[in-house]
């Protein structure tokens, strides 16, 4: 049994009713799910709230529907050379799922492609919410306008949150225009220390870099650390040779004019197809390369660093614990790709401090009283474990 | 305006208070003598003062711990205060609370180019975060006018923007971590010099709370490499109208300036006189600033001023020295203390969808003739934050109340047309009985509980942000 609500009063209805009966829900945005632990509940699919509500172009900002497709909306933005700024992911490749994603799931999971670095997380370009309780009230949040600071900021405590506070029902953004021009400086052979080191370098200068990566394997015949430069056409050109200057110890640079990779690196498309679970860890840019080693030796199979060396995901067989690899280095290890076994045994979410883990826990107890949005799916039930 | 009935029973308590105070902070400096603590009094919206019960300036989180345990298990409230620029009331005291600022602790922690941040304790002025990393070409985005006297611990409070905030983003998309101490005294870590949170994102609703959740005493900024240039253009305009088409037609052509900063006349005039920046006599200014290479700069104010000669503007200006720019942007940011030589005044911050800009500015005319009152219009046009700014005299009985009126209505305004009562102030007092306008009760709830969960006895900083009805069973409580 599933359900599929048609508008936001439904949802709100659907929600009311399963919390009276104590019924947990799982929220269903296009399907294209996999992360987070398994949640028994009834389906509750979004699909039936699609749509833009409003897109005003000379104000960079769009409202839609939480189970608006997402290539919808991208679409729609790309005929009026705009763009949401922080380069969402497509998860199907990996996760091998078919559903289209959605911009509820997105914000769920508050996904962030490699322009992060430049123009912030999705929660970032959140500027305003519509979303239904557990006990089934309709709530906003935000609103539609880029700056706001009425009351407290409940859009961000809900992107990210994996649908435990709310079923997401409306998402406003804030948007940029698309370049004209993107290239990508590529230094080839570098090992991950001295490519943490170039991407530094390129952070640290002035030409406004929207994306550095480093993958040891895969995009070409050996190593590739990739720098990506975004904007008018003299601007890149400008860019480019300051760049290559700039990173001029690192060797001869190449420059590959357009999308180039960052789409296969966005979608981790590297690890498409292949078996074993995928981590995605967040540390400090300056830790990647020294984790990355210690990674390879307990046994990870394969790491990409994004994020200028601060993101890396990372291939591994099921069985192993990479989260063990990060004693005294400090940021998050997800574990976005796995069997439920492996997430049971792992945890699929970071282990949080004691004080942090209560206030987390506090908000849900407020916000989902009855426990029945997505119960477990960040913080495992005890039946589940 | 309405504040809370004092708690008697901790007014009779102050010298024991006082007393406990001292020894849980032997290192702080505890303010207890009446013509002291007047100092505190009130911030920047000067309209409201109250002397606080006392007041401690901690030198360190563990001080700031130990002092919040001692509140809490006192029954004290706590009005966390930065550098008291507020302009919303935010950090205005109660007669029963202790004030608790950061001041003194302003220490720069960790400065690291490589990934891009610093850490503070928050009592450090904005801009000398700047300037700790200056040397280094690095600079902190987030650029408030008031950011000479403005404190990192107000700035997160507020999650304050500035001019620049169009392409940088606002406090919140700066702020990478903090350290924060609950009202119990718990000391919680939250971020750092990595990216998003592992589990809910408690930073984010952290930002922005006025203090509502907790104390910050030390935070982990991004910094950026500086620009290789920057410069300002002036574009003159015959109408408020005009000006702000133009606006939406540079935002749609593609091009997205650091800056976009609107004037009207009367702004004009007050800038022109106090810090002869060389502003044009024209019914409507902006101020377009780009950044990058000399050839970066040119792409862009090419593209700019074509857009711009659409409108038919009456003058259009580059700067052509560093010397310039710095006088032009010294002009928009001495605004507000400009009109200050002229009269009173109340600074509102509402922020309205950009496409609302000519007939939101027309019926703010409209209103404030009918209360025979006058404003002046400042504000960052590209994202839409209006700073009417409205003229009264304090000396003339109900002029005060009259210009309250006016500012009720024009917020009530901005958010008719689907935007907000506040954009970058706060809401503190100032803006808090007007929060039902923009909420329904189920969205302030909402709010509410997250309040409970941080300050479940609701001694933070009390009776600021919420309706006091919306707020009146939990502070009884
Ligand atoms: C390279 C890569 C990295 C990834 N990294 C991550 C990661 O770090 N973290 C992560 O979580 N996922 C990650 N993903 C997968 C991500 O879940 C999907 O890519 C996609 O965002 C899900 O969109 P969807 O609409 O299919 O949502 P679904 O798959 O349907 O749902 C995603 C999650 O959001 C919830 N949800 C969906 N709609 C709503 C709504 N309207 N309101 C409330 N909750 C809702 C769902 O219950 C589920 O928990 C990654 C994928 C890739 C390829
Ligand atoms: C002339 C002038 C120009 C201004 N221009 C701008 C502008 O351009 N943009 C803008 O956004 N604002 C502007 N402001 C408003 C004001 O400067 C900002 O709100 C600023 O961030 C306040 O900082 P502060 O340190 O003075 O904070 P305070 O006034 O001391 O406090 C502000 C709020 O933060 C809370 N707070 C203070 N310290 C802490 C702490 N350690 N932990 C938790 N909460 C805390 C307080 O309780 C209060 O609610 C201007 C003000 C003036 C007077």
């Amino acid at each position: 049994m599933s359900m599929t609500p048609r508008d936001e009063a439904d949802v709100a209805e659907a929600v009311r009713a399963a919390a009276a009966r104590g019924e947990p829900l799982e929220i269903r945005g296009g399907g294209t799910r996999g992360i987070g632990h398994a949640v028994r509940g009834t389906p509750l699919a979004l699909s039936g709230l699609s749509g833009i509500t409003l897109y005003e172009p000379g104000a960079l900002t769009l409202v839609a529907r939480a189970g608006t497709p997402l290539a919808e909306v991208e679409a729609a933005l790309a005929a009026e050379g705009q763009r949401l700024p922080f380069e969402p992911w497509d998860g199907r490749a990996l996760t091998g799922a078919n559903g289209a994603p959605t911009l509820g799931g997105m914000v769920a999971v508050n996904a962030s492609g490699p322009r992060r670095i430049q123009a912030g997380a999705c929660r970032d370009s959140l500027i305003g919410v519509r979303f239904v309780d557990g006990t089934g009230t309709i709530v906003k949040n935000g609103g539609r306008v880029m700056k706001n600071v009425t009351g407290l900021d409940l859009v961000k405590l809900v992107a990210g949150a994996h649908g435990t506070l709310g079923v997401l029902t409306e998402v406003a953004f804030k948007l940029l225009p698309v370049s004209h021009r993107v290239a990508t400086v590529v230094l080839d052979g570098l090992a991950p220390e001295a490519a943490g080191r170039a991407m530094a370098v390129a952070m640290g200068a002035p030409y406004d870099v929207t994306g550095a990566a480093h993958a040891p394997a895969g995009l070409g015949p050996g190593p590739v650390t990739l720098l990506r430069l975004e904007g008018f056409e003299g601007a890149v050109s400008h860019r480019i040779a300051g760049l290559t200057r700039a990173l001029a110890e690192f060797g001869p640079a190449r420059v590959v004019e357009g999308p180039g990779d960052w789409a296969a690196l966005r979608d981790m498309t590297l690890f498409a197809g292949r078996p074993g679970a995928v981590w995605r860890i967040s540390v400090k840019p300056s830790d990647g390369p020294a984790l990355g080693a210690r990674l390879g030796a307990a046994g990870a199979e394969a790491v990409v660093y994004d994020w200028a060396g601060g993101l890396l995901t990372v291939l591994a067989d099921e069985g192993l614990d990479m989260r063990a690899a990060m004693a005294g280095i400090s940021g998050h290890a997800t574990l976005i790709r796995a069997s439920e076994e492996a997430k049971a045994r792992h945890g699929v979410f970071h282990p949080e401090p004691a004080p942090i883990a209560a206030l987390s826990a506090g908000l849900r107890a407020k916000f989902d009283p009855k426990g029945v949005l997505n119960p477990g799916r960040m913080v495992p039930a005890p039946a589940l474990v | 305006m309405r504040m809370p009935e004092p708690d008697p029973g901790v007014i009779a308590r102050k010298a024991a208070i006082v007393a406990r105070l001292r020894e849980a902070a032997p290192d702080a400096l505890v303010i207890d003598a009446p013509e002291e603590v007047r100092a505190y009094e009130c911030d920047a919206l000067t309209a409201y003062r109250c002397p606080p019960l006392a007041v401690v300036l901690p030198a360190s989180t563990a001080e700031v711990a130990r002092v919040m345990r001692a509140c809490s298990e006192e029954g004290v409230k706590v009005v966390p205060r930065g550098a008291g620029t507020s302009l919303a009331g935010g950090s205005l005291p109660t007669e029963d609370c202790v004030v608790l600022g950061v001041s003194r602790m302003n220490r720069v922690l960790e400065i690291d180019t490589a990934n891009r941040f610093i850490r503070v304790e928050t009592g450090r002025t904005n801009l000398s975060v700047t300037g700790a990393v200056e040397g280094l070409d690095f600079f902190y985005a987030p650029d408030p006018s008031s950011q000479l006297a403005c404190a990192i611990a107000g700035n997160i409070g507020m999650n304050s923007g500035g001019a620049h905030c169009l392409k940088y983003g606002v406090t919140t998309n700066n702020l990478l971590g903090v350290t924060m101490v609950l009202m119990d005294g718990t000391v919680v870590e939250i971020g750092g010099a990595h990216l998003d949170a592992p589990g809910l994102d408690l930073l984010g609703v952290i930002c922005g709370s006025e203090g509502q959740l907790g104390i910050v005493t030390e935070a982990t900024l991004r910094i950026l490499r500086k620009p290789e240039g920057a410069r300002p253009v002036l574009m003159g305009f015959g109408s408020n109208e005009v000006a702000g088409a133009c606006v939406a037609d540079i935002i749609r052509a593609g091009v997205l300036p650091v800056a976009i900063e609107f004037m009207d006349r009367p702004c004009i005039r007050a800038c022109e006189d106090f810090a002869h920046a060389g502003y044009p006599d024209v019914e409507a200014l902006l101020i377009v600033e780009v950044e990058g290479s000399e050839a970066e700069i040119a792409e862009q104010l090419e593209k700019i001023l074509a857009v711009a000669e659409r409108h038919a503007p009456e003058v259009v200006r580059e700067s052509r020295s560093a010397e310039e720019s710095a006088l032009i942007w010294k002009g928009r940011k001495s605004a507000f203390g400009a009109m200050g030589q002229i009269a009173d005044y109340i600074c509102l911050d509402g922020t309205i969808p950009v496409g609302e800009l000519p007939h939101v500015l027309r019926r703010i005319g409209e209103l404030t003739e009918s209360y025979g009152l006058a404003v002046a219009n400042v504000f960052h046009a590209g994202d839409g934050n209006m700073h009417p700014l409205i003229l009264y005299d304090a000396n003339k009985p109900g002029d005060l109340e009259k210009a309250e009126d006016l500012g009720s209505d024009i917020l009530r305004l901005c958010v008719e047309v689907g935007g907000c009562l506040t954009g970058e102030h706060g809401v503190g007092v100032e803006k808090r009985d007007l929060m039902d306008v923009q909420f329904a009760r189920e969205d302030l709830e909402a709010q509410l509980r997250v309040k409970d969960v941080f300050d479940p006895r609701w001694l933070l900083n009390p009776a600021k942000v919420f309706p006091l009805p919306a707020s009146e069973g939990r502070r009884a409580a």
